[in-house]
């Protein structure tokens, strides 16, 4: 049986096996904490979560809560929502406008650009010596607006944002987009946040591209609730992609696409037909986004995962998804749910509804896949089950690297995606340097610069 | 009672305004506790189709998302609402019947086995009767549930809270038009909601 320090044998990427180890043991998980979720490039929040000047969105990183917040002069920031003096949460909100967080427990309070002022009885207790500089709410080392979503790492070395992406970002942007093409514009129009008794990378790694997972929605597939059900369509989506070849994508970085591109003449397919209007909307979305975007419209987005703990759904439903770690056993799932801004009411109005029904703990496809990751959570925590690591041989090989979309490109449902998910997760927890985490081998530095 | 978490609809019953406790209120009332029980009998005992037909086919089921907001919001910030953006449930007759349906596939494994649940219904209290509580056609009623889920072997969830009902009285007995469940959690303590309320 490998060491539980020893990654490179609890992760064998070339035989295709993992050993479940990794997720129920303790250890491995105060180590993740401290490896991965201190480095990687972490999801937030959105900037519609907090337009105006002042406000607040409290939201987490890891295992801690963090303060999303714009100050007064509009500029985003995100801080450990912990006061410097006893620790004490500065914000128990969840949402809102202020101009300043007071700790509820000696009342420190500080700006919303995270800075110390007020002190009780500061001239008395404090003269000459407290540093309210040294003492601001600790801050993100980084930070980045990508296309309205927030993302921070509390690493100084990370890269910047966009290195992180890779090429992983032109499948992200599908999500972050106007359907019409345009770049960004999204907003968040609601977050469901719930907690579910299986280890995080379960989730991670369904939205990496686990196709291979469809016969657990063999429910909603047979009754039908996508956005063409009440017309009379099967499935729980409609299938742009019918005519599409379908993509799957291993990044260096760790990342995970499912996307497909279109057919050359990329002709619309029909979906929304619930409703004549929306069925017309979309439509002109498609023919909009392939005017503008030219060749580059025939890729079209399905799932991901951005490593560590974010995932995507592109079209149908649309949202990103934070996986935050609660223990080896626990997660707390957030699903942002994302419309664009200046989409037609009515086009919204439907959106929601769909999202609803389909997703999160009270959608009807996602209540399936929470049921996998309980069980197999629970089903691998045995003395015995612990011996007998995961099978990862699918699709062994069935991949290119010389395809224009970058990265480890396969065209059959794989396993290489989650391969290269966990060879990545290794490198982070073997401590290795910014170089190697962005799929350099190690110790070929000059390589990737 | 500007703090009161009530529905925040206009056609919510009003907050203070008690109806006489007359004879035919208690009569009412105990029809009322009658319906919700036979309800309760109806889900726990699996007759998922015959609860539909409990339901108006009008019927608006919400149960919003609480959360976390200052003191003196609660009543316009506490509760998601409904008909704009994302709650727990906001949904018609159509999308309950689906739910229904996916679970009598048998292939709904996140129901299959089924779970064994109880729902208990206490607090009946009549807040409004139209045209009047003696002769109502329609009326508006608030209770507390608990409802026990346990699940395979060892999973269990209670859901605690409130309903915001108005009742319709129709040629087969009162059926719920309009629902709001009130759950008293901010984060959802459980994996899923696959039960109804």
């Amino acid at each position: 049986m490998p060491l539980r320090n020893d990654f490179d044998q609890l992760v064998d990427v070339k035989g295709g096996f993992i050993s479940r180890e990794i997720f129920v043991d303790a250890d491995i998980y105060r180590q993740e904490l401290d490896k991965v979720f201190t480095r990687a490039w972490l999801l937030v929040g959105h900037e519609s979560l907090v337009p105006n000047p002042g406000d607040f969105y409290t939201s987490r990183m890891g295992e801690e809560s963090v303060i999303l917040c714009r100050d007064k002069k509009g500029e985003i920031h995100v801080f450990l929502n912990s006061c410097r003096h006893r620790g004490m949460k500065v914000c128990r909100y969840e949402q809102g406008n202020t101009s300043l967080f007071t700790c509820p427990y000696h009342s420190w309070t500080y700006t919303t650009d995270g800075k110390l002022q007020g002190v009780p009885l500061h001239r008395t207790l404090y003269d000459g010596v407290l540093d309210r500089e040294a003492n601001s709410l600790v801050s993100v080392a980084k930070l980045c607006n990508y296309k309205g979503s927030i993302w921070a790492t509390w690493d100084k070395d990370a890269p910047d944002f966009i290195t992180y992406l890779g090429d992983a970002r032109i499948h992200l942007d599908q999500a972050l987009d106007c359907r019409d093409g345009r770049e960004g514009g999204s907003e968040v129009i609601g977050v469901h946040k719930w907690v579910f008794p299986a280890n995080w990378k379960f989730a991670a790694e369904n939205f990496l591209g686990d196709t291979y997972h469809n016969p657990s929605h063999r429910s909603v597939d047979l009754i039908g609730i996508g956005p063409s059900a009440a017309a009379g369509k099967k499935g729980r989506r409609d299938d742009e992609l019918e005519k599409a070849q379908h993509v799957w994508i291993s990044f260096p970085e760790g990342h995970g696409v499912h996307s497909a591109i279109q057919p050359e003449a990329n002709d619309y397919i029909e979906s929304f037909l619930d409703n004549p209007i929306l069925e017309k909307y979309f439509r002109h979305c498609f023919e909009e986004r392939k005017r503008r975007l030219g060749e580059q419209a025939r890729l079209l987005p399905f799932v991901g995962t951005i490593f560590p703990n974010t995932s995507y759904h592109g079209r149908q439903p649309r949202g990103l998804c934070a996986w935050h770690p609660h223990s080896p056993t626990s997660t707390e799932g957030w699903r942002f749910f994302l419309v664009d801004k200046d989409a037609p009411k009515e086009a919204k109005e439907y959106l929601r509804r769909y999202y609803m029904r389909y997703s999160g703990p009270a959608g009807m496809t996602e209540q399936d896949d929470m049921e996998n990751w309980l069980y197999a959570t629970a089903a691998s925590t045995g003395t015995i089950a612990r011996r007998y690591p995961f099978n990862y041989q699918q699709s062994m090989g069935a991949y290119v690297t010389d395809h224009p979309l970058g990265g480890e490109v396969s065209t059959q449902i794989t396993e290489q995606i989650a391969r290269g998910f966990y060879r990545r997760w290794t490198s982070y927890m073997q401590g290795g340097d910014w170089h190697e985490l962005l799929g350099a081998p190690a110790g070929n530095r000059q390589a990737a610069e | 009672m500007t703090t009161t978490i009530q529905d925040q609809d206009s056609k919510a019953p009003a907050a203070d305004a008690a109806i006489e406790r007359s004879a035919a209120y208690y009569r009412l009332k105990a029809d009322v506790e009658d319906f919700y029980y036979h309800e309760a009998d109806l889900l726990d005992d699996r007759r998922f189709r015959d609860w539909l037909d409990l339901l108006t086919e009008d019927i608006s089921y919400f149960m919003p998302i609480r959360r976390n907001v200052k003191f003196g919001q609660q009543a316009a910030r506490e509760n998601t609402k409904r008909g704009e953006g994302i709650s727990w449930f906001d949904e018609d007759k159509w999308t309950l019947t689906k739910r229904v349906e996916q679970i009598l596939t048998g292939v709904h494994y996140a129901e299959e086995p089924l779970s064994r649940i109880t729902h208990m219904v206490s607090n009946v209290q009549i807040k409004g009767a139209r045209p009047e509580v003696g002769a109502a056609r329609e009326l508006d009623a608030t209770s507390r549930f608990l409802v026990y889920q346990n699940r395979v072997e060892y999973e269990t969830y209670i859901f605690v809270g409130r309903r915001n009902d108005t009742l319709r009285l129709t040629d087969t007995g009162w059926k719920i038009a309009r629902r709001e469940i009130l759950l008293e959690q901010n984060i959802l303590l459980a994996k899923n909601l696959t039960t109804f309320f």
